[in-house]
């Protein structure tokens, strides 16, 4: 099996995989209030899961929307890093819409696949985004079908994701559960007293400062 | 701030992330600081947002259930779109028998 094969094979399983959780982003969206307009557009136009999430828990909290774009937009900035290390296997050319697809699984596909990055990266990019976006507007608009959503239990979807993305970190990294650790007591200390959004960014802040230290 | 700002600036704002990244001169890379920001800062976000989400607007035993159930389906390597089914089903099923 030639090189590119296998990269195509895998950018499609984890392209289709993880689009599927475009049904937890839509439902866990509208649940939190925003409209189904609102939840595709962020996922047509935001496209990285870990910030759509953020935004989204904000705006359940009823909370200020200021830190909410701000804390999505420092979950973001993990794409820009990415892009650093893929800029070299990437077209220039393409590079208006190219940016549009680096993220978390794109890159961790073109890492896996030196030999095949750039079939692997569009790969994922293409099945990714067209499973993503498709289940995000289904999950949607039968969210917003439903009276309370949250009978379904689709507010604890939210946390969830984050601890499934979190997860890899916390088992391998002893250094990241203390950093994990910390931001739990930060946030939750924070909480009664600022409005909402702000404590998370208060956590990340935290982690900021062991970085100096 | 209305909410379609919010959806608007979060769009604009982590599409130029991704772009800047392609972009920028990849001797940033070699920076240690640049490294360690981006992978510390989204734990600590990640872990933040999971405590205020799951407890921020007090404790609620069908919620931390569902979460107790998707750290089981983590331990048992259950893949990513499973754990979450496992959280909404435990946490729905408890809301709707009451217990």
């Amino acid at each position: 099996m030639s090189a590119r094969h296998d990269a195509v094979r895998a950018g499609l399983g984890v392209g289709l995989a993880v689009g599927v959780s475009g049904l937890a982003f839509g439902a866990a969206a509208v649940t939190a209030g925003l409209s189904v307009a609102q939840a595709c557009a962020l996922s047509l136009f935001a496209f990285t899961g870990a910030s759509q999430f953020a935004l989204a828990g904000v705006v359940a909290g009823g909370g200020a929307l200021v830190p909410g774009v701000a804390g999505a937009l420092l979950l973001g900035a993990r794409n820009g890093l990415y892009g650093l290390r893929l800029a070299s296997v990437l077209p220039a050319r393409l590079r208006v819409l190219t940016a549009h697809g680096v993220i978390d699984e794109t890159s961790a596909v073109a890492f896996a696949h030196p030999g095949a990055a750039r079939a692997g990266f569009y790969t994922t990019f293409a099945a990714l985004y067209v499973t993503w976006n498709l289940t995000t507007f289904l999950a949607a608009v039968g969210a917003s079908a439903v009276a309370d959503p949250s009978v379904f239990g689709l507010d604890a979807v939210g946390p969830a994701t984050f601890l499934a993305l979190l997860w890899p970190r916390l088992k391998e990294s002893p250094e990241d559960r203390k950093v994990a650790l910390a931001g739990v007591v930060i946030a939750l200390a924070a909480t009664p007293f600022l409005p909402p959004g702000v404590p998370v960014l208060l956590a990340a802040a935290g982690a900021l400062a062991v970085l100096v230290r | 701030m209305s909410l379609w700002w919010a959806v608007i600036a979060t769009c604009v704002g982590c599409y130029l992330l991704k772009y800047a990244g392609l972009a920028a001169p990849r001797k940033l890379l070699d920076h240690p600081g640049v490294r360690r920001f981006a992978t510390v800062v989204p734990v600590a976000l990640l872990a933040a947002l999971i405590a205020v989400q799951s407890f921020g607007q007090g404790f609620d035993w069908p919620r931390t259930a569902g979460l107790g159930a998707a750290v089981v389906a983590l331990l048992l390597r259950a893949p990513f779109l499973l754990v979450l089914v496992v959280a909404a089903l435990v946490t729905g099923l408890l809301r709707i028998t009451g217990m």
